[in-house]
């Protein structure tokens, strides 16, 4: 057993959890954040992204323990009450259909529109669709994906 | 009318939960004394059980108990049923091979389940499950279907000794044969269309919770079907009676098929969870998903189709080999056969059609309904069919179709169906004027200018919808009803709750829906809610596939509207003292026409349960239910225009632009319609490029993860050009055709036919990888000459 320390959506989490569990179990079976899904086995599809300090990871490719002593923000805790610009522009644009990936959809687009930003670089449609290589969506055929993050690129 | 009524892009209602983390789908549910299972699974394509011994894992600290298939049966758990009823030729029923949800004594394919672990945690089962003993003696195997129907194949059931599970036919032999001897031109195609796994993104689920107090089982699981699921479950697999058992299908990630089905692994969960006393969780991973889902596809075809000197059509003929894989799927029978050789006829008027379907059992995972099933498959065929007929005869594509295109309706082909409506020279004129056909030829030079080779491809896809009506798809087989069921609920405060046994798992019916009773009683939509999916509280169901919710389901909800509507006005007339005739429904009130005397839907509903006040013999309340059984199939219909480039260096295709113009009929939200076509555009243009479930020779699964099978990107994918026509449906009372399949069945073809276009040969299979296209454009070019 690990003891994993985190803080989680801005509350300090402790747990005693096994050394192989993944920061994607801890994060929905210890805390209950079901907002983040697993969806493959091998890191492709992006269901289980979520932010550790700042930065988009894969929780499904993280161990809890690896984590530990860091800063993770979920879909749960991307905006408080209100809607982040990119929930928004996805509602906005039809940027979902059954809702599976779209959490991890939604953090890898704040990331990528937030990372764009700081290196000052335009995030063109052509650059969204190549960012977007490690989330796989089965139901929208991206188009309206696209035209979200198109949307909150603008707003962030 | 209602600023959310009809025709209107309402923006979702049900998203909130979803882009806020907070969707319930199956595996977000935790029970009170949750276990969760794990399954031990053939390694092998097709071996004997010899024995199975679990006392390594029986000794882990955790495990609860290993349950096997004799132990199963022993219980008197039914075998896994095939829905629909097929005859063969030669009168004989179908071969229907013994599937027990834990193999008994033989298993047939790579993920067969074997035994069950039951344990305290997830990774608890999932090891002690590595450590289940199980002996097998290895048999020969065979995965492709032309393969296991050839003599000397090995037999995978003793009912079907060459594997055959129905050789069965479809229209008239002799007639077509003559159409082609006496033909013009004669244009011959083989194709296969490629086996591809469904993959909605959130993998099957299923928690089983038994109340031994009650002898009561819940089911929560990923299923499109609830109510199906509980049907089967208690007549044929003998779970539980259907009163001892709740089925609920929460949120539900995505489904294109493969949650139609009842697969073993719910029912040992629920029979587990009966064994061990506790609740009890499974939930698959993605490999596992790639082991056990039903498959969909995977026909090799050989057809003919014969022209007259002016390019008429003839006859056509069809030989198709199916691959069922080891076992017959719910559905598996019907999709080969009705729902694919009925839309032989395409758009065309064509004389004579022949078709002649073997279906076949190989050791691979059961092939089922996925997205269009069936009808991508025929559709891939005539499609293809009728660019190599104008290539072959010389003549200009559009111009082959359009001489050819059904325009006369009712249209009775001779394979079954009878098209109500359509334009299909109309869809054609819009994809062509939005794709800009005619600006192609410069854009083909200035793509050769930079050394790429520009094509166009077409595809005019018909397909049929609905599914029904019940006592027609019953003379054909059907094991069940297809029609749907709605209750309309006004609650005494005036607001509106809708039971349907639709399913929605991402088509937005908690919008659509809404949006048909806000437009006929001209409410708020935030005043009507939707309720599907739980058997306890919807009365019945048939769910949702084959693009039925809106034709079928949403029919059923104006059916029980209008009954509401002809109490509503009785209540009126008597409370503000006018005839029946004078109340209207508008500005969401209840008025007499023409004056100031008006009622709330509130004073309406209150009026209705408090029954102070109610007309003589009038029951108190206002709830109606239906049932509607449609008259017919409905027939969406379109043109779509492919335009590629591919690179002749590296055979790489990038597919520039993409115009889908199809008619659904009536649509109630342009936005959610247009979403259907998206996601169904980019699963075609999966099945032409990119997917390909691979077996080997002796049956081991070669594409088990997203690492081995590809699945589109979004930057394998254009923005799409999307376009309308609106052939109002005859057959229901909307007008609605269904949307939800049309992207995936239409688009293949008109890929490949884009990409042979480009490369200047017909000669290329699904799907087209740059390996494939780029040897294609080798074997067009002259051999270079020896040094």
């Amino acid at each position: 057993m690990t003891e994993v320390t985190l803080t989680v959506n801005g509350k300090a989490v402790k747990r005693d959890v096994p050394d192989t569990m993944l920061l994607v179990e801890f994060l929905r079976e210890e805390l209950r954040l079901t907002g983040t899904h697993v969806g493959c086995d091998t890191s492709q599809c992006g269901a289980c992204v979520v932010h550790l300090d700042g930065k988009a990871v894969k929780s499904c490719t993280t161990l809890a323990a690896q984590a530990s002593g860091g800063t993770v923000i979920t879909i749960e805790g991307l905006a408080n009450g209100a809607l982040h610009p990119m929930q928004k522009a996805f509602n906005d644009n039809h940027g979902l259909q059954c809702g599976f990936c779209t959490p991890g959809m939604i953090m890898s687009g704040v990331d990528m529109v937030a990372r764009y930003k700081a290196a000052g670089k335009e995030l063109t449609e052509h650059a969204i669709r190549e960012e977007l290589e490690g989330n796989i969506c089965r139901c929208t055929g991206y188009h309206n994906i696209v035209k979200s993050i198109q949307q909150a690129a603008g707003e962030m | 009318m209602s600023e959310n009524g009809i025709g209107k892009s309402v923006k979702r209602r049900e998203d909130k939960r979803f882009i806020t983390g907070k969707g319930k789908y199956t595996d977000d549910v935790r029970m009170e004394n949750q276990a969760y299972a794990a399954f031990v699974r053939s390694p092998h394509a097709h071996a004997k059980v010899t024995g199975i011994d679990s006392s390594e894992a029986l000794a882990q600290d955790g495990v609860i108990a290993v349950l096997t298939g004799p132990e199963l049966v022993g219980d008197g758990i039914g075998n896994i049923i095939t829905g629909w009823a097929i005859t063969s030729k030669d009168g004989t029923p179908m071969k229907v091979g013994a599937w027990s949800a834990l193999a008994t004594e033989t298993v047939r394919y790579v993920g067969d389940a074997v035994a069950v672990v039951i344990a305290e945690t997830r990774q608890g089962a999932r090891n002690a499950a590595e450590m289940v003993d199980v002996a097998y003696d290895e048999l020969p195997a065979v995965a492709r279907g032309d393969k296991a129907l050839e003599p000397g194949a090995p037999t995978l059931h003793d009912c079907a000794p060459d594997n055959m599970i129905f050789d069965w036919e479809i229209g008239d032999e002799a007639a077509t044969d003559a159409a082609l001897a006496n033909a013009a031109t004669v244009v011959e195609l083989d194709l296969v269309n490629n086996r591809l796994a469904p993959n909605p993104m959130e993998p099957r689920s299923a928690v089983a919770v038994y109340d031994e107090a009650e002898e009561h089982y819940t089911l929560y699981t990923t299923s499109q079907n609830p109510h199906v699921a509980r049907l089967v479950l208690s007549a044929f697999y003998q779970v539980a009676p259907e009163h001892k058992l709740r089925v609920i299908a929460p949120d539900v990630g995505g489904g294109f098929g493969s949650k139609i089905y009842i697969y073993p692994e719910e029912i040992v969960c629920l029979w587990a969870s009966m064994k061990t006393g506790r609740s009890v969780k499974w939930t698959s991973d993605r490999n596992e998903a790639f082991m056990t889902d039903a498959h969909g596809r995977d026909h090799v075809t050989h057809a003919r189709m014969g022209f007259d000197a002016e390019g008429h059509i003839t006859g056509f003929k069809v030989d198709t080999v199916a691959n069922l894989g080891a076992y017959c799927s719910l559905f598996a029978t019907a999709t080969p056969t009705y729902l694919y050789a009925t839309l032989l006829s395409g758009q065309y008027n064509i004389p004579a059609i022949y078709g002649n379907v073997k279906a076949a059992y190989t050791n691979t995972v059961p092939v089922d309904a996925y997205r269009g099933a069936g009808r991508p498959e025929a559709t891939y065929l005539v499609e293809r069919m009728m660019t190599t007929a104008a290539r072959q005869m010389g003549v200009d594509e559009t111009e082959l179709r359009r001489k050819n295109f059904i325009q006369s309706f009712p249209h009775q082909t001779p394979v079954i169906m009878c098209y109500d409506a359509g334009d299909f020279a109309g869809n054609l004129d819009k994809a062509m004027a939005a794709a800009d056909v005619a600006g192609f030829p410069q854009r083909r030079a200035a793509a050769e200018s930079r050394g790429k080779l520009r094509g166009l491809g077409y595809s005019s896809y018909i397909e049929a919808c609905g599914i029904a009506p019940s006592k027609a798809v019953g003379s054909l087989g059907a094991g069940v009803g297809l029609w749907e069921s709605a209750e309309v609920r006004v609650n005494p405060v005036g607001t509106i709750e809708i039971l349907t046994g639709s399913h929605s798992h991402g088509q937005g019916h908690e919008t659509t829906f809404a949006q048909i009773v806000a437009e006929k009683f001209d409410l708020p939509i935030e005043n009507i809610s939707i309720v599907h999916g739980d058997t306890d509280k919807v009365q019945f169901g048939m769910g949702t596939y084959g693009s039925r919710s809106g034709a079928v389901g949403m029919s059923a909800i104006v059916k029980a509207m209008d009954k509401v509507e002809a109490k509503v006005k009785k209540i009126a007339a008597h409370q503000l003292e006018a005839a029946e005739d004078d109340i209207v429904i508008e500005g969401g009130q209840v008025k007499v026409a023409g004056t100031d005397k008006a009622l709330g839907w509130h004073e309406i509903g209150l009026a209705a349960y408090t029954a102070h006040n109610l007309p003589d013999g009038m029951e108190p309340g206002l709830k109606e239910t239906a049932f509607y059984d449609p008259a017919n199939f409905t027939f969406p219909a379109g043109t779509y225009i492919c335009e590629v480039e591919v690179d002749p260096d590296t055979g790489v295709t990038e597919i520039v632009q993409f115009t889908a113009a199809d008619d659904f009929g009536t649509i109630i939200n342009p936005m959610i319609v247009e979403g259907q076509v998206h996601g169904g555009v980019a699963q075609g243009i999966g099945q032409a490029l990119l997917e390909q479930v691979v077996y080997d020779e002796d049956g081991q699964l070669l594409t088990g993860s997203y690492m081995d099978y590809c699945m589109p990107r979004a930057d394998d994918v254009p923005f799409y050009t999307i376009e309308h026509n609106k052939t109002v449906c005859p057959g229901n009372p909307l007008g609605m055709k269904g949307c939800g399949e049309a992207g995936a069945i239409g688009t293949p073809p008109a890929v490949i036919n884009a990409i042979t276009d480009a490369i200047g040969t017909n000669d290329l299979s699904m799907p087209a990888t740059p390996l494939k296209v780029w040897q294609a454009i080798q074997k067009t070019r002259a051999p270079m000459a020896a040094e």
